[in-house]
């Protein structure tokens, strides 16, 4: 824990005594973590642990059986390519390889310099549109593996002019 | 409780209303085949599948495990379509274990292999892919291998019962899904206490003892002085690995044994109780006159001291600086006994039969050795020791008693004995200490204050116009609460004994299993009375002893007046204390 700012665990804290009058805080002490940081390692997890009394080795339990919520740090632009029934039979196989091959990370990896996140997604209930493909919650419809490059220079040039 | 009536295999039995359909056909005689279901519901209930029965009113077969009986349920166990499933659900857990079963040192205490030979499960009937396995054997105490684990939840639940501590979880997802410390470390890695009590719930091969029998073997070899010395709670149950009933002693059988397995001398490790009570009780009243850091608290129990170093590093001072009993013997053997006899210490290899898994950690201690010599060497669990006399040849039920070897040292009292059960130790510190502070023995040795297995025992003395206040917890939930009391500066105690294991040592994480399903003639609630009939024994062999109390052991007192001076001495702070160090939880 030596190594988390003090702000941090401030925080932590408040966000866990958020939910002290729950019966079971643990989701949503976690999910709240997620969205605050991004991801929960397990010096957060203890932190947790001391202010609930679950125990880490539980926390951590919860943290990889939801894969909402992440270990590591997620990349500035998460790229979730549906890999449902629907989509895969459109070819969403193709899209994520593209993806895969132009940043250099395999699916659920993401990128030395943070910037991108791939992640394989189940169903995400847009069969209608398949292949589906979200950036940062936007929806990229009927994707076809010739956009691919386009779609991520278009975000690498959207860093640069920042 | 209200009773109702059921119909079990088409028989009327009347059973008592908040049964599951388990425990009402063992309560009417019927052992149904179930697996990860233990005691009082401490496992992940129903998980295995194994104990599928037919009962009316529910939609398909039920978990006979969590399912509840209910008025005029008719319950069919023996129905075709009953005994397939139960056989399918063996079948697909094997189908994805490690089926080394030869090489797998649980043969013979598996509750798998058991029900796979009940439900006759056939052998690879569904052949494909392995979910990816650890194999974690950093710890000196406990092996984890997850290729023989079924995901019980057993061990996860133990180790939240007994220490509030969880340090086991279900890791990942579906068919990836592991038992493991957080991130799937090491124990080594991970605030684990090493008690053990996981592997002695743990229904197959995955947690194990990390063995040492190699290494007694190669110091035999090597043509090693390799003596042995037994913990008090080792001969309380020893004889079960040899189907006798549980609580039955076998202290003469085991001495016997141990001097037909080669060992040059047989010592008994109450010797070093003895010892250790003579430095615990001075140390304690030097405290109480000096005003020392109080309460003190007993360091005996080398998984309650990992706790203690890992939980409450501002607490330690607290603890006694007693090395712990068997620790105080090797150092005493290594030093007065070799001098005495004319040995090398070097050439010494000390080889404590232990009831604790937490007690290899302990030996390898690098502050519990004397001029880089380790006190102890190795240490064998008592279930270790019984593989050995297998090995050997020995019928341990037909053997001969025999008696220690007690040449200078190795005598004991009753107060050494009781050392291994929780309260022991307090009972045989009081004893000393009132002696001490009164010049007067106690009129009743026994102190039924400190007896029993309520979690946490609390008991007033008044010795010489002084009130003593005493407490006695076992478990780490239990001791966490007396712990936080002295955090918040608000103990009333001077006195505090603390042991790792639920009973203390004599339901070890190194004693036999106790498995209802291997144990047919043992009452049903065996899981709940074990501890006491184990007790039972240690207290009968203290009541037998002409001395019950540590300060008239006459070779304790031979050791002082020869070798050590006086308790708590320059030379017994040398070889008989130690020190503590906190612990990072979750080391890289």
């Amino acid at each position: 824990m030596a190594h988390l700012q003090e702000a941090a665990v401030k925080k932590i804290n408040e966000i866990c005594d958020r939910y002290v009058n729950e019966k079971t805080p643990l989701m949503m002490i976690l999910s709240d973590i997620q969205k605050e940081y991004g991801y929960i390692p397990l010096e957060v997890q203890e932190l947790v642990s001391a202010r609930t009394g679950v125990p880490v080795a539980e926390i951590y339990g919860v943290v990889t059986f939801y894969s909402f919520f992440s270990l590591t740090p997620k990349g500035k632009y998460v790229i979730g390519v549906c890999l449902g029934t629907a989509c895969y039979v459109k070819g969403a196989q193709q899209i994520i390889d593209k993806f895969s091959e132009i940043i250099g990370i395999k699916p659920g990896e993401t990128s030395k310099d943070g910037l991108f996140t791939l992640d394989a997604l189940r169903c995400i209930g847009a069969c209608g549109i398949a292949p589906a493909v979200t950036i940062n919650g936007k929806v990229y419809p009927k994707l076809t593996v010739d956009v691919v490059p386009k779609i991520v220079n278009e975000y690498k040039a959207l860093e640069a002019n920042e | 409780m209200s009773k109702i009536n059921i119909k079990i295999e088409g028989i009327s039995y009347e059973v008592e209303a908040g049964m599951t359909i388990l425990e009402a056909a063992k309560a009417c005689g019927y052992e149904i085949p179930s697996l990860c279901a233990f005691n009082h519901g401490e496992c992940s209930k129903g998980s295995c599948r194994v104990c599928l029965v037919e009962a009316t009113g529910a939609r398909g077969l039920v978990a006979a495990c969590v399912y509840p009986v209910a008025e005029g349920m008719e319950i069919t166990i023996s129905s075709p379509k009953a005994t397939s499933a139960r056989r399918t659900s063996v079948e697909l857990l094997l189908s994805n274990h490690n089926k080394n079963c030869q090489q797998c040192d649980k043969n013979g205490k598996c509750e798998l292999l058991h029900v796979a030979k009940i439900t006759g499960a056939r052998d690879d009937m569904y052949v494909g892919e392995q979910t990816p396995t650890t194999f974690d054997q950093i710890s000196p105490s406990i092996v984890r291998d997850t290729s023989k684990c079924i995901l019980c939840g057993r061990c996860v639940e133990r180790c939240k019962n007994a220490h509030g501590l969880g340090i086991l979880g279900f890791e990942k997802r579906g068919f990836n899904t592991i038992v493991a410390p957080a991130e799937d470390r090491s124990f080594a890695k991970s605030p684990c206490i090493l008690c053990g009590q996981c592997v002695s719930v743990c229904p197959t091969g995955a947690l194990m003892e990390a063995s040492e029998i190699d290494r007694v073997d190669e110091a035999m070899k090597a043509g090693k002085y390799v003596v042995v010395q037994t913990a008090p709670a080792v001969r309380a149950a020893l004889g079960e690995e040899f189907d006798m009933p549980i609580g039955t002693l076998v202290t003469g059988k085991m001495v016997s044994a141990l001097k037909r397995l080669g060992f040059k001398k047989v010592f008994d490790t109450n010797f070093g109780a003895d010892l250790t009570i003579m430095e615990e009780a001075s140390e304690l009243l030097d405290r109480i006159e000096n005003n020392g850091k109080l309460p003190m608290i007993t360091s005996c129990s080398p998984g309650w001291v990992n706790y203690a170093e890992y939980q409450y590093g501002d607490l330690l001072p607290h603890l006694s600086s007693c090395k712990s009993p068997h620790q105080m013997f090797g150092a005493i053997l290594k030093s007065y006994y070799c001098e005495k006899n004319g040995i090398d210490p070097k050439d010494m290899f000390v080889v404590s039969i232990m009831p604790c898994t937490a007690k290899k950690f302990e030996k390898e201690r690098p502050e519990l050795s004397v001029n880089g010599l380790a006190d102890v060497d190795a240490v064998l669990t008592t279930r270790e020791l019984a593989k050995l006399i297998k090995r050997s040849g020995i019928n341990f039920v037909k053997l001969p008693d025999s008696e220690f070897d007690t040449d200078i040292v190795g005598e004991y009292t009753g107060a050494g004995v009781i050392f291994g059960t929780t309260g022991g130790v307090m009972e045989a510190a009081l004893r000393t200490a009132a002696y001490k502070l009164t010049g007067e023995e106690l009129a009743k040795v026994e102190l039924n204050e400190v007896r029993g297995f309520a979690g946490i025992k609390e008991a007033s003395y008044t010795l010489a116009g002084k009130e003593i206040k005493v407490a006695v917890a076992h478990g780490m939930r239990n001791a966490k609460v007396l712990l936080d009391q002295i955090r918040a500066g608000n103990s009333p105690y001077h006195f505090i004994e603390i042991m790792g294991c639920p009973g203390g040592c004599i339901a070890g994480g190194g004693q036999p299993y106790v498995k209802p399903c291997f144990l047919p003639n043992e009452d049903a609630d065996i899981l709940d009375t074990f501890r006491e009939k184990r007790a039972k024994a240690l207290y009968s062999e203290d009541a037998s002893k002409a001395l019950r109390a540590s300060h008239k052991n006459p070779q304790i007192i031979a050791l002082y007046e020869n070798y050590l001076e006086k308790p708590n001495s320059h030379k017994a702070h040398e070889l008989l204390h130690t020190t503590y160090q906190t612990r990072e939880k979750y080391t890289k």
